[in-house]
């Protein structure tokens, strides 16, 4: 809402610097959002009067009109044809800062002599002054400029932007800011006077309303003015409607324009004439009725919308858009001129169904009081006659079906108290709210109030919506700030967020950058990650309004972002890439609200270590996936093992499925080279995802401490040769399970020459310990011996020579 | 005898005297202290001497051997700590070539802005809680005061769930704030509450530098009897003073949020001109950093709460801004398109 401060000055004296004034009002919710100086560089330029004008010597094209400043005159060359004696136009000085038509630019005025005629001064057109893109002509003043006046004092303004919040359509107005500005300021208002002359014959027997639709249209109230006569508006009009961002259009529409922006009730004026049947009813539309709107565009509507019609047709789409059929033109005599009240939703349906916002919808949907209709109906009437003449019928027509008895509301300062955490006066209070126009009434009680609140706010509706009033007209700088003093209310954490926390914590500590991608992916996404295609099972969840088509549907894993990630990183990358998710995936259900399962996961690949003057290339492979899996589940305190995987995505024969107590909650792997080339990654990549939600219950216990062993420890070294198929993890289960066995950690994997074919050969190294006493040489060679005759026997492993 | 050991002795000694390195040192003791010296010829042969002689030469070369090794002890220590200056001088590292880099690992900035704005809350006794981010229509507008139609839905485009009712409308969407949790602890929990409810949030917007259609938001909430708007100030105020600094200026002003009356807006003064008015706070000195209230009497009483026994605040905020404000960050979507270049950083 745009508000010109001179427009603002003739309701209420404004008694505060323009920056002062809307710090108050930014302050008390009304947020001053821009501030536009009209005319700031307008020095040197003043109204002058053309009083001659006289033909160029030497150019047929150009005049040299003399231009009289009430205490001297200035003759000037100009090209414009739109002058003659008598028009009041922005006389420049030579050194005035003016916008240059060609360029645009802000330049200084110099004296010039323009074929052989020197002009001193010129006058100026509307986009020189910087007040339009107009330059076909010279800007006319109107005709009651005060001559010789400084154009700044004159035409200059400052207009505030203001950002009105949806629950005060009152200050969709000048006046509501104006009351605003009063209780602010405690200046007083001073409102148009509203009066006009009435015809003998009565608005009853020339038009009727009907509302078949209460439930839509609380009050319709009506006009009629005949013998109007349709002319553009006076210039001071256009020009307030232009600062407010409006179009002017013909003197009838611009009234209702003005009185909208004045008194922030939307009128509409219908050619009376072309009311077919001289009634007015207010009804739903029929479904798939038309109707074309003032904009020339034909309008299909629907059961849910309300127009105004005629007997016959629909005339306008209620509180959205006129109609052509009724719309006011040239030839129009007589207006009827509505004044209603519209249910909020259904006009913000219909705006935003027909995509038709308008600042009379804007003012509907927020909800306007009722009340509005008739003041604001009656200053449209009174500046219809005034500028466009004719004469207004007796009377005005009001159908109110959904008149409202507001109750007062009672408040206490006891309540305001508990509140805002801080004593009012039962007279500040009351203060406040008359100052904003509220009704108090007092009783014998010196703590209590009964307050109405006046007709043009609508947000009013309990005590606490008073409590507002008070505490932002005082100022929320009035207002202590205090620390919560209640006990501590006891906590009881959600295990999750710290195990998402934890995980966090330890991916970074294995030099994983964490990443954090939209929810959002495609079918074509989701379907890269498939070797084979198929179609996905369960399918994924939709969105109904997608922004973009790569935005489509609600992501079931974390994997395709990852790979785009790693694929877009890869062009300037070229060191090792580990790169982790923990966020939700959404897995549809029946009726209800997606499961969202926080799920974790990373990709790797590239070289293990950064590229430097110290070490080389070694890649990461499948091993570092795995040791990040295993330091995170230890960290965690789980124990977990790894079996075959059987992954879509990963390689089939290099994968294992993450187990925890029988349950699979995870994978790791690398990439099926088809899945990676669809992702247009030339490179081995490793990936490892645990679902955290499932993980979560095995997280929670903790891991027993391990006393640090007293005695020393006896290291043995076995190299063993075995069948090739035969894995690790048996060979030291077995192992593990001998007693004093403390540690067994692989250090060789070998097969080649000096291995028989089928053959491998691992080297372990044992720790032999005891909690107990020092291990002798025979204990440990005991032991070590069943340990070879168990592996021969079960595995068919043999010492290597 | 005793003459000879002490000729033994001074060249020995003479002879150590002028060794330079331990290499040398290795054939000195051979040749003085080891089974074929002399000395210890000396010592093997005492038997033979008679016993008074015995006594005396016996004692003599055990002196001479202890002074000996005394002096052998000695001389390789000063030969070591001469070697070991020397290579010290000889093994100087340029130290400003460049490291043996570690991989490290970094919380996206995102995050790490989440956890230390609930460690600041946790601190006044805030309890962390999460909801889900497909919603109800009724958690993330009906619940707050938000009914269809209703303006301030147009300020927070939604992105619906492609799922209809038997009515043929919508109730699921991607949850515009986290708000909804809000109304869902209101529902769920009873008093006294504390909680911040951080998560992902979603609008059907398109991206540009200042928007993208999913970004982070924490709300929170306090209900308890006598909870009033000073202390929904106060809570506030000692958030900014830790989250941006004790010396940064803070502004409450009156707005409007359906669910809170009367409502906040917390700003803070610039930090790009510090109250002066710059391209980045529109000219006004301020930065808009949060929304908040005492929770509509409705809403409470909505979720099963009596508003004339208890008092609530709530407030909300954007997280994204945050860490752009803090970095000079002057685009959003630099969060989420995972450059490590960018993420790396932090």
């Amino acid at each position: 809402m745009k508000v010109p401060l001179k427009w603002l000055q003739e309701y209420i004296d404004i008694t505060l610097p323009a920056t002062d004034l809307a710090n108050r009002l930014t302050m008390a919710g009304i947020e001053v959002g821009g501030i536009q100086v009209v005319g700031g560089n307008w020095q040197n330029i003043v109204v002058g009067q053309i009083v001659a004008i006289n033909p160029h010597p030497n150019a047929d094209r150009l005049t040299l009109p003399t231009i009289d400043l009430g205490t001297e005159r200035h003759t000037v060359v100009t090209g414009a044809p739109n002058i003659k004696v008598g028009d009041k136009v922005a006389f420049a000085y030579v050194g005035a800062q003016l916008i240059d038509g060609h360029t645009g630019q802000l330049s200084r005025l110099k004296s010039a002599k323009i074929r052989g005629v020197v002009s001193n001064g010129m006058a100026c057109s509307e986009k020189e002054l910087g007040i339009s893109d107009s330059h076909e002509g010279i800007m006319l003043l109107p005709s009651e400029a005060p001559l010789g006046a400084p154009l700044a004092d004159y035409l200059g303004d400052v207009i505030f932007d203001l950002e009105i919040t949806p629950n005060r359509p009152d200050c969709l107005s000048i006046i509501g800011i104006a009351r605003d500005v009063a209780a602010l300021t405690g200046q007083g208002l001073h409102l148009p006077e509203i009066s006009y002359e009435e015809s003998a014959s009565h608005i009853g027997q020339q038009i009727s309303i009907e509302i078949v639709a209460p439930d839509l249209c609380s009050r319709y109230c009506a006009s009629l003015i005949t013998g109007v006569k349709i002319a553009e508006s006076p210039k001071w009009m256009q020009q307030r409607l232009l600062a407010c961002g409006m179009r002017p259009i013909n003197n009838i529409v611009d009234v209702t324009n003005y009185v909208m922006l004045e008194h922030g009730q939307p009128l509409h004026a219908f050619d009376y004439n072309r009311i077919g049947s001289k009634e007015i009813i207010v009804r739903r539309a029929a479904d798939n009725e038309t109707i074309v709107t003032l904009d020339g565009i034909e309008r299909i509507l629907s059961g849910d919308m309300l127009v105004i019609a005629d007997k016959e047709r629909a005339v306008a789409i209620a509180g959205v858009m006129g109609g052509a059929n009724s719309e006011v033109s040239e030839e129009t005599t007589s207006i009827l001129l509505e004044s209603a009240n519209f249910n909020p939703a259904s006009i913000h349906y219909t705006g935003r169904t027909l995509r038709l916002p308008s600042e009379a919808c804007m003012r509907f949907e927020r909800g306007i009081r009722p009340e509005l209709t008739l003041p604001a109906l009656k200053r449209a009437t009174q500046l219809i006659i005034r500028l466009a003449g004719g004469e207004a019928a007796n009377g005005l027509v009001d159908e109110y079906p959904g008149k409202l008895d507001r109750a007062p509301i009672l408040l206490s300062t006891s309540q305001v108290t508990r509140v805002l955490g801080v004593e009012f006066s039962l007279d500040q209070i009351v203060g406040v709210l008359t100052s904003l126009g509220f009704a108090c009434k007092t009783s014998d009680s010196k703590s209590e109030v009964s307050v109405t609140s006046p007709y043009w706010r609508s947000d009013i509706h309990q005590a606490v919506d008073l409590i507002e009033e008070v505490a932002r007209i005082t100022g929320y700088d009035k207002i202590p700030d205090t620390m919560l003093s209640q006990p501590l209310p006891k906590q009881n954490p959600e295990p999750i967020i710290n195990l998402k926390k934890k995980v966090r914590r330890s991916l970074t500590s294995y030099a994983f950058q964490e990443v954090i991608t939209y929810s959002l992916t495609s079918l074509e996404m989701l379907n890269r990650l498939l070797p084979e295609p198929h179609p996905l099972e369960p399918m994924p969840i939709r969105v109904a309004n997608p922004m973009t088509a790569d935005q489509e549907y609600l992501r079931p894993n974390l994997r395709a972002n990852l790979l785009t990630i790693l694929c877009a990183n890869r062009r300037y990358e070229d060191g090792g890439i580990r790169l982790f998710e923990l966020g939700r995936v959404y897995l549809p259900r029946q009726q209800d609200l997606p499961e969202e399962t926080e799920v974790l996961c990373g990709i790797l690949s590239g070289p293990r270590l950064v590229k430097s003057w110290h070490s080389g290339g070694d890649l990461l492979d499948f091993f570092d996936a795995k040791g990040v899996m295993e330091g995170l589940l230890s960290q965690l305190g789980v124990e977990a093992s790894f079996e075959e995987g059987s992954d879509e995505s990963l390689h089939p024969s290099k994968q294992a499925a993450l187990v925890i107590a029988g349950n699979r909650l995870g994978v790791i792997g690398e990439l099926h080279h088809k899945v990676r080339q669809a992702f247009e990654v030339y490179e081995p990549v490793y990936l490892f995802e645990i679902d955290l939600t499932a993980l979560l219950p095995f997280t929670t216990s903790y891991k027993m401490f391990q006393p640090i062993p007293r005695f020393p420890a006896t290291v043995r070294d076995l190299a063993l040769v075995i069948n090739t198929g035969i894995t690790h993890k048996r060979v030291q289960d077995i192992i593990k399970g001998f007693p004093l066995v403390n540690q067994v950690a692989i250090f060789d994997v070998y097969a080649g020459e000096q291995v028989p074919p089928d053959k491998k050969s691992l080297a372990y190294r044992i720790t032999f310990q005891s909690t107990t006493h020092t291990l002798t040489d025979e204990e440990v060679n005991r032991v070590q011996r069943q340990i070879l005759d168990k592996l021969s026997s079960e595995l068919g492993a043999t010492l290597r020579g | 005898m005793l003459k000879q050991l002490e000729e033994i002795k001074s060249t020995a000694l003479q002879e150590l005297e002028d060794i330079s390195s331990i290499k040398e040192l290795k054939s000195w003791p051979v040749r003085y202290l080891g089974k074929k010296s002399e000395l210890t010829k000396i010592l093997r042969s005492l038997s033979t001497l008679p016993l008074n002689e015995r006594k005396n030469v016996g004692a003599y070369a055990n002196k001479v051997k202890v002074n000996l090794e005394n002096s052998l002890d000695q001389k390789e220590q000063v030969l070591r700590e001469a070697e070991l200056a020397a290579s010290a001088k000889r093994k100087v590292i340029d130290i400003t070539l460049p490291s043996r880099p570690f991989p490290t690992g970094h919380l996206h900035p995102i995050t790490q802005t989440l956890y230390e704005i609930c460690d600041i809350f946790v601190s006044m006794g805030f309890q962390v809680v999460e909801g889900p981010e497909v919603e109800w229509d009724y958690y993330n507008f009906e619940a707050l005061n938000i009914p269809k139609e209703h303006p301030a839905r147009d300020t927070m485009s939604t992105s619906w769930i492609d799922c209809e009712n038997e009515s043929g409308e919508r109730p699921m969407l991607l949850r515009t704030h986290t708000t909804s949790v809000t109304a869902r602890i209101i529902e769920t929990m009873q008093p006294p509450i504390r909680v911040v409810e951080p998560g992902k949030v979603y609008r059907y917007e398109a991206s540009d530098a200042t928007h993208t259609p999913m970004f982070y938001q924490i709300d929170g909430l306090a209900v308890d009897k006598g909870i009033t708007m000073a202390d929904v100030k106060g809570t506030l105020y000692e958030f900014a003073r830790r989250f941006f600094g004790e010396d940064r200026k803070v502004r409450f002003r009156c707005d409007y949020f359906p669910f809170v009356e009367p409502g906040i807006e917390m700003a803070i003064e610039c930090l790009v001109c510090r109250g002066a008015g710059c391209r980045l706070c529109g000219n006004s000195g301020w930065i808009e950093i949060l929304g908040a209230g005492m929770t509509h009497p409705q809403v409470l009483e909505r979720g099963g709460l009596d508003p004339e026994i208890y008092t609530s605040f709530a407030f909300g905020m954007g997280i994204d801004r945050l860490p752009m404000l803090r970095y000079g960050i002057d685009d959003i979507r630099l969060f989420y398109s995972s450059d490590i270049r960018f993420l790396r950083q932090f």
